[in-house]
């Protein structure tokens, strides 16, 4: 039903008492300004936090041996535990439809040189599935592929800074790269999320690690992600039964904290889906409150507007104004006034945080910033709060009788 | 037109309660043109405003064109003050923010009557009051005359039955009342009904009857000879 009347008479009203108008508008659109503000900042907390843990899978379970701790079986303790290729193979034997990807490392230090240029990195040898485990992403060339593994080859891919440190402005695709005397062809760059650390690393394949540098198989940690579709429940016992089956397999006490470690991120991603639980609580707590203060804000200047117009419903309603059409012009003005305040406040907001934004990174907050959908939903949340608000002070402004809101004071 | 029986309203005032109207009867017939006299505080306001419905009765009956007026909804009255009703005030009472002409086609608009048909009746009837070049004026910008010119044209608007003015001379000076009065009186003449408030015996003098109130009862209800308006203007 669209009366076009009625609307004539409620742009006429709000048109025409401008400084009434304003006033209320600016409540609402201070409000909302605030609200737009703070949630883009919580959101920007948030978006820190986020991408303190973007750097691995969080799906990841470590597996680490050490030292034991503990006589078991007939062995003593202090034993050194070191795994093999054959133990990476069990691993992936015996919970292979449970794993997403596999790799084994090596760490070593390495000195690398080009030309006149040399430093020290981290050099790991890995597996071809390492590169989804450590979310490295290939900017030119390729990574450590099962040709790599299988022939042994002298191949590098290098962290986008080591290209920077050591070939300077050339592209290191293609050249020779000397790690510790000996020469490797770099056939990957890469970057990562990590940081800068991340980038400043060399990988090389598994198997050519273990023949140049020592001429074994033993490896330093076996990383794996698990099925993403596992629920935490399932994830944990995961990882409890690979921390069993290890221990058995090196017959280490189940006791022994030490010898066999096994780091799984569900833990982790535990704590962050708690920490953004709270993040989550206080922003709705924050959004909550800002439209409760709206809606009490506009309430009163619905109250006072009744007030002002007191004189002008009794004239309606001595010349034949129903109850209803008085409640009409009140509320629509106030729905209308809302909306509209509150659009420009949250469009305000918007702006200040675009503006905003990149000055805010030293404060932990990164891109703050609200969807669209958060748009439309404060925006709908407004056009109820409107109504919430106008409705009492809409009502009571019906039940003015016509002969108090013409007595002459 | 108009039947009073026994009418009572008192008002209350903290504990105790002031007892205004102590049993008026009064009976109104088509085309009178009756003031309504008495005392400042004397209730002759809360009188017209009973007969428009603005206000309620305590007790006593209230027959309005054969229609008894009692415990109308909220929404009932709005309908009967606009298809019966028209009214005139002390303080003209139109909306500030709306032109002469808007103002006169409002009671137009509460009768669900289409814009451009209510444009033109509120504008035949400023011309009625001779303000027809006025119209897109706002009350701020016209006299003290023609707003009440303005506010005669909005009572008129509706084509009611029985026009109720509450002292329509008070805010006005002598000349100015005199005008609105040959208005009224010319109004009258057409065959409206009329009940007006008023203290200054001259603009009493200037209906067809006159009703006076003391101490919340009627003590004198007379015939007049109608002093015409036009020949002071
Ligand atoms: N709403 C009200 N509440 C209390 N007293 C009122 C109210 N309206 C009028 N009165 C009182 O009733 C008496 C009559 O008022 P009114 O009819 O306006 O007098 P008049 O119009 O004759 O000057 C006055 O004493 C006035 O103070
Ligand atoms: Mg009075």
């Amino acid at each position: 039903m669209f009366d076009l009347d009625l609307w004539r008479e409620i742009f006429q009203s709000i048109n025409m008492n401008r400084t009434r108008s304003l006033l209320s508008g600016f409540t609402v659109a201070f409000a909302i300004l605030l609200f737009t503000i703070l949630f883009g900042i919580a959101n920007g907390l948030q978006n820190t936090f986020a991408e303190a843990f973007v750097d691995d899978a969080t799906n990841s379970i470590f597996i680490n041996s050490g030292m034991t701790t503990k006589a078991h079986k007939g062995l003593q303790s202090g034993r050194r535990i070191k795994f093999k290729n054959e133990d990476f193979d069990y691993v992936k034997e015996e919970f292979g439809n449970k794993i997403e990807f596999i790799t084994a490392r090596i760490y070593r230090n390495t000195q690398a040189s080009f030309r006149n240029e040399q430093n020290t990195y981290d050099l790991r040898a890995v597996h071809p599935d390492h590169q989804f485990l450590e979310k490295t992403k290939i900017k030119e060339g390729r990574y450590i592929n099962q040709n790599d593994l299988e022939n042994k080859t002298k191949v590098a891919i290098i962290g986008r800074l080591v290209e920077e440190d050591l070939f300077l402005k050339t592209t290191a695709l293609g050249k020779y790269i000397n790690l510790s005397g000996i020469q490797y062809k770099v056939v990957g760059i890469f970057t990562d999320a990590g940081g800068d650390n991340e980038e400043r690393k060399i990988y090389m394949p598994i198997t050519t690690a273990q023949h140049l540098y020592g001429n074994n198989d033993y490896i330093d940690q076996i990383s794996l992600t698990y099925n993403p579709e596992m629920n935490y429940d399932q994830a944990l016992a995961f990882g409890n039964q690979i921390t069993k089956k290890m221990k058995d397999r090196f017959s280490v006490a189940r006791s022994d904290q030490r010898a066999i470690r096994v780091r799984n991120m569900a833990e982790g991603t535990r704590a962050i889906s708690k920490m953004t639980g709270v993040l989550t609580f206080f922003i709705l707590f924050i959004g909550l409150g800002t439209l409760m203060a709206g809606i009490v804000g506009v309430s009163n200047i619905m109250i006072f507007i009744v007030k002002e117009r007191t004189k002008e419903i009794g004239i309606r309603k001595a010349l034949g104004a129903s109850p209803k059409s008085i409640v009409s012009i009140i509320l629509i003005e106030s729905i209308l006034i809302t909306a509209i305040a509150g659009y420009v406040g949250l469009l305000l907001g918007v702006g200040v945080l675009e503006l905003a934004g990149p000055s805010l990174k030293t404060y932990f907050i990164k891109d703050p910033s609200i969807s669209n959908s958060l748009v439309i939903g404060a925006t709908l949340a407004l056009i109820i709060a409107g109504t919430i608000a106008g409705y009492l002070p809409a009502k009571k402004a019906s039940r003015i009788k016509p002969i108090v809101a013409l007595r002459n004071d | 037109m108009l039947k009073i029986n026994q009418l009572h309203k008192s008002y209350p005032i903290g504990d105790s309660s002031l007892h205004v109207l102590k049993g008026i009867d009064l009976e109104v017939e088509k085309g009178e043109m009756v003031a309504i006299m008495g005392s400042s505080g004397s209730g002759k306001s809360t009188l017209l405003n009973i007969i428009g419905m603005l206000d309620e009765a305590d007790s006593g009956d209230y027959i309005l064109d054969e229609l008894p007026i009692k415990d109308l909804t909220e929404k009932k009255a709005a309908v009967y003050r606009n298809k019966f009703l028209g009214f005139i005030f002390q303080s003209f009472n139109l909306i500030n923010y709306k032109n002469a002409l808007e103002n006169v086609a409002l009671p137009l608009y509460y009768q669900g009557m289409k814009r451009k048909e209510r444009q033109e009746k509120a504008l035949f009837h400023l011309e009625k009051v001779g303000l027809a070049d006025w119209a897109q004026h706002l009350p701020k910008e016209l006299s003290g005359g023609q707003n009440q010119r303005v506010a005669i044209a909005r009572a008129l608007a509706a084509n009611p039955k029985l026009l109720l003015a509450d002292e329509p001379t008070g805010a006005l000076d002598t000349k100015t009342s005199h005008e609105i009065m040959a208005f009224i009186q010319q109004l009258n003449d057409e065959g409206k009904t009329i009940l007006m408030v008023t203290h200054e015996e001259d603009i009493a003098s200037m209906c067809k009857r006159v009703v006076r109130l003391r101490d919340g009862v009627i003590m004198e209800d007379k015939k007049v000879e109608q002093v015409r308006a036009e020949q002071y203007v």
